[in-house]
């Protein structure tokens, strides 16, 4: 399948402590007995498998209790292998989100090591990527993280547009502003009904979805989808917006409000769900740097982060807005972050609404722009212009370009090399939840076994962009 | 496949030096005299290190303010320059100064291996195994280097540009059916 360069990627070639051991272990089910033919054809995981604790190296342990940052948890050496249970928990679990896959290793109802197993939705997004042409890429995108698609295309488009050198007119720059705001709260909404779900708070479930699909009904009439739009693209978007948007948005900025007043009688002074979430699932701002951990969950552990204010794109600058920081670092911190989140993203929605600017709604530049459909009517070379950048596409100068958004995730990240095609020579996607999941293991550790579903939802990871 | 190899930019044709600007990115040039700086075409700070320097580096650059761990991947400039093939591209944030920084280290096709940094960010750690899963560079002292998001038992590197796009044979065929 590959050439003979590439490196055999057995277990011999894995370095680091406890491979010998792990190996072992493949070749045995249980201690002592005999392991059944089937349980090794129908999983494959061995190498991933959360080794008993006698089994496991000092390394290992440290890693899968996420301790490697700092050391304050409580870790009893001493104790006997019967006194603790490994669960497996997912993928097919209803409140993991997807498809996410913990192992646990459980005291009773203490949670002692978690160790997050993920791949399930991989689909080889970003060797799709490469096949596709700068202008079709943001169908590609569009679908990792499917709760924020336009996010993911203006990371695209802005990566893109960086490289060609070229400007994009205010309009359109407004629109991009006005659907990756509405986006936010949409995606915040879908965030709010699972974290209540899984709490077992049946009715803001209801609510969130419902208050989402106002803002789904705007995107569908903008762009003829409710999700995967393809909308923002190289250049600028793909159509102005449609007649009367000023109302349907209007709308929106009259009843979400109202929602979230409901909110916060359901949910912020709780004393279930505050018994659920103060205190649950804290990591520290050191912690969240160390690895990596952006968006929601940095800020509501104290650090005031925001790409909107510290590296601003599309002119998000030109708008007023604050950004909410935490303290605590907890789960509930998380929620009190993302609703007051909601509430600025809807105070840009506002400013959008009374300035929009007048102008093309794409840029000007031939290279990137097909012409209108009057002029093909009109003209063989627009008509063959037209063609050739649907078919050949245009080129981007050969170079490397790393570009981030603020995706409500956190830092979406594009990483675009190009060799002069029309189509990229290699495209990463760092994904804020790709993060995210690797520090589980820190908010878990110590935490009772029910806190594991709230600290999941309070981190809102969509498993489309952890696996690609 | 004849378009410009695009990690050479600026290098043998252009001997222009480029110097960075801010004082963190001088600092760190200063104390490493073997870390080329580049620009990137975006006017992005670059610095090109070599492999066996990566971790006295970039425990540098964290110590010069560089807090936030990224990104880790690598690319795959198969045919498209002379060795080294891959390039292994590390992303680095500092918060207090708003300053990026991309480090990019050469690895050769014999000898694609990488020393790891999970010591210096400990979230390197599932990007250090997505790149191993899907480019097959191994990276040594990393604490549990196996595949992340392939099936185990998966052959060959998928995101290297020899591997093949189509033509993947059927997984679970082994699995025993039902009754």
């Amino acid at each position: 399948m590959v050439d003979d360069t590439t490196t055999d990627l057995t277990d011999d070639n894995i370095s680091g402590a406890g491979g010998d051991e792990r190996r072992r272990l493949h070749e045995v089910w249980a201690i002592g007995t005999e392991v059944p033919d089937w349980v090794t054809a129908s999983t494959a995981e061995g190498a991933q498998l959360m080794v008993p604790r006698e089994h496991a190296s000092s390394a290992d342990l440290l890693e899968e209790a996420g301790a490697l940052v700092d050391d304050d948890r409580i870790f009893v050496e001493d104790s006997v292998e019967d006194e603790t249970t490994i669960l497996n928990m997912g993928p097919q679990h209803p409140s993991t989100h997807g498809v996410l896959r913990l192992q646990l290793e459980l005291n009773g109802e203490n949670v002692r090591r978690v160790k997050p197993v993920i791949g399930y939705l991989h689909t080889g997004m970003e060797k799709t990527a490469e096949t596709l042409t700068y202008l079709q890429g943001p169908t590609n995108v569009t679908r990792m993280d499917y709760l924020a698609p336009f996010h993911n295309e203006l990371c695209f488009s802005l990566a893109t547009e960086a490289m060609l050198g070229i400007d994009i007119p205010v309009r359109a720059q407004a629109i991009r502003v006005l659907m990756t705001e509405l986006n936010r709260v949409a995606s915040h909404l879908t965030w709010l009904a699972t974290q209540g779900l899984d709490l077992g708070a049946l009715s803001i479930m209801i609510y969130g979805i419902r208050e989402r699909e106002l803002i789904l009904d705007f995107f569908e009439k903008t762009t003829g989808l409710r999700m995967n739009h393809n909308y923002i693209r190289p250049g600028g978007v793909a159509a102005d917006l449609p007649d009367g948007w000023e109302q349907d948005v209007a709308e929106i900025l009259e009843v979400i409000p109202k929602g979230m007043a409901d909110y916060h009688d359901l949910l912020t002074n709780n004393p279930i769900f505050l018994g659920r979430t103060q205190g649950v699932g804290v990591i520290t701002a050191d912690e969240c740097l160390a690895y990596g951990i952006t968006g929601p969950v940095l800020r509501a552990s104290g650090v005031s982060w925001d790409l909107r204010k510290s590296q601003p794109y599309s002119g998000i600058d030109k708008y007023e807005f604050t950004v909410p920081v935490g303290e605590n670092g907890d789960v509930y911190d998380r929620y009190l972050v993302r609703l007051e989140e909601m509430v600025q993203s809807l105070v840009i929605v506002r400013q959008v609404l009374d300035s929009m600017p007048r102008g093309d709604y794409r840029t000007e530049d031939l290279k990137v722009t097909p012409p209108p459909r009057k002029r093909i009517d009109e003209s063989m070379e627009a008509l063959i212009h037209h063609f050739k950048i649907f078919t050949e596409g245009f080129k981007v100068p050969p170079g490397e370009h790393y570009q981030a958004v603020e995706s409500p995730r956190g830092e979406l990240g594009h990483y675009l090399v190009s060799n002069g095609e029309a189509k990229p020579w290699r495209l990463h996607v760092r994904a804020p939840s790709f993060a995210a999941v690797q520090g589980l293991p820190m908010m878990m550790g110590d935490q009772l076994i029910a806190d594991t579903i709230a600290i999941i939802a309070s981190i809102d990871p969509v498993m489309g962009d952890v696996d690609r | 496949m004849t378009g410009q190899p695009p990690g050479e930019s600026a290098t043998d044709s252009e001997q222009v030096e480029v110097v960075p600007q801010h004082p963190i990115l001088v600092g760190l040039a200063s104390s490493h005299p073997a870390a080329r700086f580049e620009e990137s075409i975006t006017g992005q700070n670059v610095f090109r290190v070599a492999g066996d320097d990566l971790v006295s580096f970039v425990s540098a650059a964290r110590d010069a303010g560089f807090n936030m761990f990224i990104d880790l991947t690598a690319v795959d400039y198969h045919r498209q320059r002379p060795e080294p093939r891959f390039d292994l591209v590390i992303s680095l944030l500092a918060l207090d100064a708003n300053v990026r920084l991309r480090v990019l280290v050469g690895l050769g096709s014999d000898s694609a291996v990488a020393p790891s940094i999970t010591g210096i960010y400990p979230g390197a750690n599932f990007f250090e195994r997505e790149v191993f899963d899907l480019f097959g560079i191994t990276f040594t002292g990393h604490p549990d280097l196996t595949r992340i998001l392939m099936p185990d038992d998966w052959e060959g590197a998928p995101l290297r540009k020899d591997y093949p796009v189509g033509s993947v044979p059927v997984q679970f065929r082994d699995t025993p059916k039902v009754q």
